[in-house]
């Protein structure tokens, strides 16, 4: 790939050096092979902190090109600290086009949730993850929790699951809940809230997952499938709300709970900045949704 | 019961380096039986039960077990997978200090029921009663279900241990020491525990102890060893009433009075 004409001659495109990319694009093409096994590889120091997304900016350095169209989000929204530094550093050093219609990407890279616009072919939607084992905090030993992948011994994650109903009568897990993948590997679905995980389910997306600090890479190839793991009698249940979206009255949609003021107000709104902004624009209005066309960052203060 | 032994070991060695571990153990495990293996500390009784329970891979020798389906399989020859599924169905290990055969920080109903979610069990309220069974054979009360092993004491955390290798019905159970480090009176209930549930289930044991009182009280048969070589078995209260071996003689005279 050439390098685009920018004044920051000294970077390759996408950050990455093309050996780089080489190397993580191989770790990727393995994990679409074995989905949902985690492949290591070796994670490069990137211009951010842990913790900010390395994983997932690695990836998506390794895959974008000049014709891509770029979305960033960070927990639903496009417009938080997470999501602008990271669209403006592939803006400045890919010079891709960045949008923050989930329609119009073809690559998103997320923090945490599964846009609630339907992902279609040919898009990929990469996601940072933090704790890439889903055994992690059951069996401390990478060693061993490796060994119990390679068997397929899962029992374990059972086990927490147990715990989760002996202490809270049902199963209190709600984000980062373990799925099965085609069958095979247990996966930690990165701490999507379960809301998300039947949007993995035979997604007609690419979904990449990285995880630089732990230096794993793994893949859900298009159309998998993904089941998140529950007991007979204690079934799998995503999150439900018992009001619409206060801006755009979604249903059926992850809501965040917004403070107001400090007496309490508060508001449930979309997680998702896009979908909702859309709805508005199409005229849909929740009860605390303002009068004229404004974006809820623009809002006049009510008092 | 049937006229072939359950596990069947044949010249049985292992060496650190230059060091012997044990060398050259012989013997036929029969179904139902408890064999006790008794020597003092560093006479290889240990390294004779990990060899023996696939923990630890033997320099030479063979050991085949009786499968379910009546085919004896030779151990050291089967697939990791294979040995530690049967490690989790068929057979138990009940460790010397219940923290190494233990999860600590989950409860004690989801230890119990770690086996069964294992093999597949995906029915809380089956798993939750065959816990809550189990706990009652073990004497430990119902409503510890949900309390984690950190909150025992030694002696529950011991019964616990031996409730969670049970719950799967193994025919063949491993223990090491397995009333190490418990007071006189805890023991007792212990070792009658053990003797009730061994006798109920029609368990095969192999016990390693260097306490000959608790080898008398769960045996059936016993191999003294020093050294890492069997200087003398056959049935427990033989040896120990008539021990042959000058070795065996010193042991069963160090035995102290109260």
């Amino acid at each position: 790939m050439t390098a685009q004409p920018t004044d920051i001659a000294t970077y390759n495109f996408a950050y990455l050096d093309e050996q780089t990319k080489r190397m993580i694009r191989r770790a990727i093409l393995k994990g679409i092979a074995i989905p949902g096994y985690q492949v290591p590889f070796a994670s490069r120091e990137m211009p951010m902190p842990y913790g900010w997304g390395t994983g997932g900016v690695q990836v998506t350095a390794s895959i974008i090109g000049p014709d891509d169209v770029l979305k960033v989000i960070d927990q639903g929204a496009d417009d938080t600290t997470n999501a602008v530094s990271i669209r403006a550093f592939f803006k400045k050093v890919a010079n891709v086009a960045v949008t923050t219609q989930t329609a119009k990407a073809t690559i998103i890279q997320t923090r945490h949730r599964i846009p609630e616009h339907p992902l279609g072919a040919g898009q990929v939607l990469v996601y940072q993850v933090p704790i890439p084992e889903p055994l992690r905090f059951l069996e401390p030993r990478e060693t061993e929790t490796r060994k119990m992948h390679a068997l397929e011994e899962y029992g374990l994650m059972h086990v927490k699951l147990y715990e989760d109903i002996a202490r809270h009568g049902r199963i209190a897990t709600t984000y980062a809940y373990p799925v099965k993948v085609e069958g095979r590997y247990v996966m930690d679905p990165s701490p999507t809230p379960k809301f998300d995980n039947p949007k993995m389910h035979r997604s007609p997306a690419l979904q990449l997952f990285g995880a630089g600090r732990e230096k794993r890479i793994y893949a859900l190839p298009p159309f998998t499938e993904v089941v998140s793991l529950d007991f007979e009698d204690h079934p799998f249940e995503v999150q439900t709300f018992d009001q619409p979206c206060a801006l755009c009255a979604a249903e059926n949609v992850y809501l965040d709970e917004v403070i107001l003021d400090d007496h309490g107000g508060h508001m449930f709104v979309c997680s998702d900045t896009d979908h909702c902004e859309k709805r508005r624009e199409e005229g849909h209005r929740g009860h605390l949704a303002p009068e004229t066309h404004l974006a809820p960052e623009k809002m006049e203060p009510t008092q | 019961m049937t006229d072939e032994p359950l596990l069947r070991v044949s010249a049985l060695s292992k060496f650190y380096g230059s060091r012997v571990g044990c060398e050259n153990v012989t013997f036929d495990l029969w179904p139902g039986e408890v064999l006790a293996v008794v020597g003092e500390s560093g006479s290889g009784k240990t390294t004779l039960l990990n060899c023996l329970s696939t923990r630890l891979l033997p320099s030479s020798g063979t050991a085949s077990y009786r499968m379910r389906d009546g085919q004896f399989r030779e151990l050291y020859r089967m697939s990791e997978a294979e040995r530690r599924f049967l490690m989790r169905t068929d057979w138990g290990f009940v460790h010397q200090n219940p923290a190494d055969g233990l999860r600590m920080t989950v409860s004690a109903g989801a230890n119990v029921g770690e086996r069964l979610m294992a093999v597949g069990d995906r029915h809380y309220g089956k798993i939750r009663a065959t816990a809550v069974d189990w706990l009652s054979r073990v004497e430990i009360d119902e409503d510890r279900i949900d309390d984690e092993p950190r909150a025992f004491s030694g002696g529950m955390r011991q019964r616990l241990q031996i409730a969670r290798n049970l719950v799967t019905g193994p025919r063949l159970v491993f223990m090491d020491e397995p009333t190490g480090g418990l007071d006189v009176s805890v023991q007792a209930r212990l070792l009658d525990l053990l003797r009730g549930l061994v006798t109920d289930l029609c368990l095969a044991a192999i016990v390693v102890t260097h306490d000959l009182a608790v080898a008398r009280l769960l045996s059936q048969r016993m191999m003294v060893m020093k050294d890492g070589r069997v200087v003398e078995s056959g049935l427990t209260d033989r040896v120990l009433d008539d021990p042959r071996a000058p070795y065996t003689q010193l042991l069963v005279s160090s035995i102290l009075q109260v």
